[in-house]
């Protein structure tokens, strides 16, 4: 037996969340990660945990497959179909998701990405209001004030803190975490907190309220004292934050699902983006969201230089139309309407609505996977595909819209989601021509 | 008595590791299925770590093992959740026009298991 061969891979990328740190020194030894120097927890469990396991590589109702029964299964679902989906996407290449909004154009479904239940209220927000945006690497060198509002990046975006924005020294902060004051906003004093130098615990549901209590104060205008009891915060607390916010040099607004997931959703967040451009007047400041999975960035560039959209997207009558609410796979499941679905490197049957995932088991549907998940379980068709970033190269998004390119450290036996979607695309061609031809005779 | 609570659900270090782990390994199914509560809220209704809780609202009900979050972490009357299926089976189908269901910040009714 030969011995495992060992090697190291510097500069590899983490897709596990948006942060999408790229100083990545890996030791591969076999079809094993077994160092991931550089990565944090997170990080650790992402590289350490995809190690190629035994499945088949296609399933047709649960039962393994050859790869060409299943392209050929899975085609016709979605070729037969009258108003189906495509969905997921966070989780895998730049180059994966142009396929699979391709092939949403070809059928004539709806593209949605799993952004729609992440951050698609800010989507919103940001065309309500607009983004006043700037880089990770702009804030690790100029900002002097760094608020996190309803998200909690020590558990969910370990090194966001030591990597971006608050410990790293910087052009303008040369001293670092000394130069800089670091806010939390939140409804439960988290893991965040201790770090912060300033934790403001605010009531659940009343973020729009104090943001535009804040809006008020930037403006020079006093709330009501009633706003004290309506947020929990009281009005010294939210007067300091207003002069903190106004005489920074550089400040940021890092948002999370706090906002974009609670009631109110979209106008939480341009609350926070009002505000972000507000304090424009005043000073340099900007809002951020703080993106979940490790190419959720990416699945909204591609969707929306294919479409013209972020997510949420409808080809169905030859042109796209957006329309969250409507396209969204939360509600075209949830009101029972798709009638087959490919989904793509994401788990709705694990993460969704009880409406939604007994209507998402009612309809055939592909998924496409590198683990078993609930949704895999549950397909009619399902592929095991490699592990993007691990596997297979490609581009990823980090949080803040910067391109990244990815460095595998081994080779799957699995094939990539480019390409089990581009021979799906292929297969569907055929099926539709094929018909076209047939209804010309 | 069932008694009116807010649910937070959201991430956790664990729940993000024992995802990488697998949706259907031990660690993974115990971070997602422990419900976070403010201590005094325990006290007052005489539960101990670990006691099961029922969690219930127009959308479903789960059963969960307690726990008592830090001192200061919950205000009383909050809950915490790590991300799930527990978690997603109180969740609504209904988006108001957003694509997002109200995926924090809801009413649950709690009560101890019997």
């Amino acid at each position: 037996m030969a011995a495992t061969e060992l090697k190291i891979v510097s500069n590899a990328t983490c897709t596990f969340c948006g942060c999408v740190c790229d100083d990545m020194e890996l030791t591969v030894e076999g079809n094993h990660i077994t160092k991931a120097k550089n990565a944090c927890v997170l990080g650790k469990a992402w590289f350490l945990n995809h190690h190629i396991e035994e499945r088949p590589i296609a399933t047709i109702h649960g039962q393994p497959a050859s790869l060409d029964d299943a392209l050929e299964a899975a085609a016709r679902i979605l070729a037969n179909a009258r108003y189906p989906i495509v969905y997921g996407l966070s989780d895998t290449t730049c180059e994966a998701q142009r396929v699979a909004v391709a092939i949403a154009d070809r059928i004539g479904g709806c593209v949605d990405t799993t952004t729609s239940v992440c951050h698609g209220p800010s989507g919103m927000a940001f065309q309500g209001v607009g983004e006043v945006t700037c880089t990770l690497g702009e804030v690790k060198n100029r900002a002097d004030l760094v608020l996190f509002w309803g998200s909690n990046p020590a558990e969910s975006h370990p090194r966001h803190w030591s990597r971006y924005s608050t410990m790293p020294k910087g052009l303008f902060v040369p001293n670092g975490r000394k130069d800089r004051t670091v806010v939390l906003v939140d409804v439960r004093r988290s893991k965040s907190a201790p770090a912060a130098d300033i934790f403001l615990q605010i009531k659940p549901r009343k973020d729009f309220e104090a943001l535009w209590a804040l809006r008020a104060l930037v403006k020079g205008v006093e709330p009501e004292a009633s706003i004290e009891e309506e947020t929990g915060l009281s009005l010294e607390q939210l007067r300091d934050l207003a002069h903190r916010m106004k005489t920074c040099k550089f400040g940021v607004l890092f948002f999370g699902m706090g906002l974009s997931m609670t009631r109110g959703k979209h106008l939480n967040v341009e609350a926070a983006l009002a505000l972000a451009r507000d304090l424009n007047e005043f000073t340099r400041f900007y809002a951020k969201p703080m993106r979940g999975h490790g190419n959720v960035t990416g699945a909204d560039n591609v969707v929306s230089w294919s479409t013209g959209y972020p997510f949420g997207v409808n080809l169905g009558r030859g042109y796209p139309r957006f329309n969250p609410g409507e396209f969204t796979t939360a509600d075209t499941l949830a009101r029972g309407e798709a009638d087959a679905a490919l989904i793509i490197a994401s788990d709705p049957m694990g993460n969704f609505s009880q409406p939604a995932r007994e209507h998402l088991a009612s309809i055939p549907y592909v998924a496409l996977d590198p683990k078993e998940t609930a949704t895999t379980r549950g397909a009619t068709v399902a592929f095991t595909t490699a592990t993007y970033g691990i596997n297979t190269p490609g581009t990823v998004y980090r949080m803040d819209d910067v391109p990244i390119p990815l460095r595998p450290a081994f080779e799957s036996p699995y094939p990539s989601d480019e390409q089990i979607l581009s021979a799906l695309e292929r297969r569907i061609r055929e099926l539709q021509q094929h018909r076209a031809n047939g209804a010309g005779h | 008595m069932p008694e009116l609570f807010v649910l937070i659900p959201g991430r956790t270090a664990r729940q993000g590791t024992t995802l990488n782990e697998g949706k259907f390994t031990a660690g993974y199914v115990e971070e997602t299925s422990t419900v976070l509560m403010c201590p005094d809220d325990m006290k007052r209704l005489g539960l101990t770590p670990g006691d099961r809780v029922r969690l219930r609202n127009e959308q479903g009900e789960v059963e969960l093992a307690c726990q008592a979050a830090k001192d200061g972490e919950l205000q009383p009357g909050l809950l915490f959740l790590p991300y799930g299926d527990a978690s997603s089976r109180l969740m609504g189908g209904e988006t108001h026009g957003t694509g997002m269901p109200t995926s924090k910040g809801f009413e649950v009714e709690l009560e101890r298991v019997v």
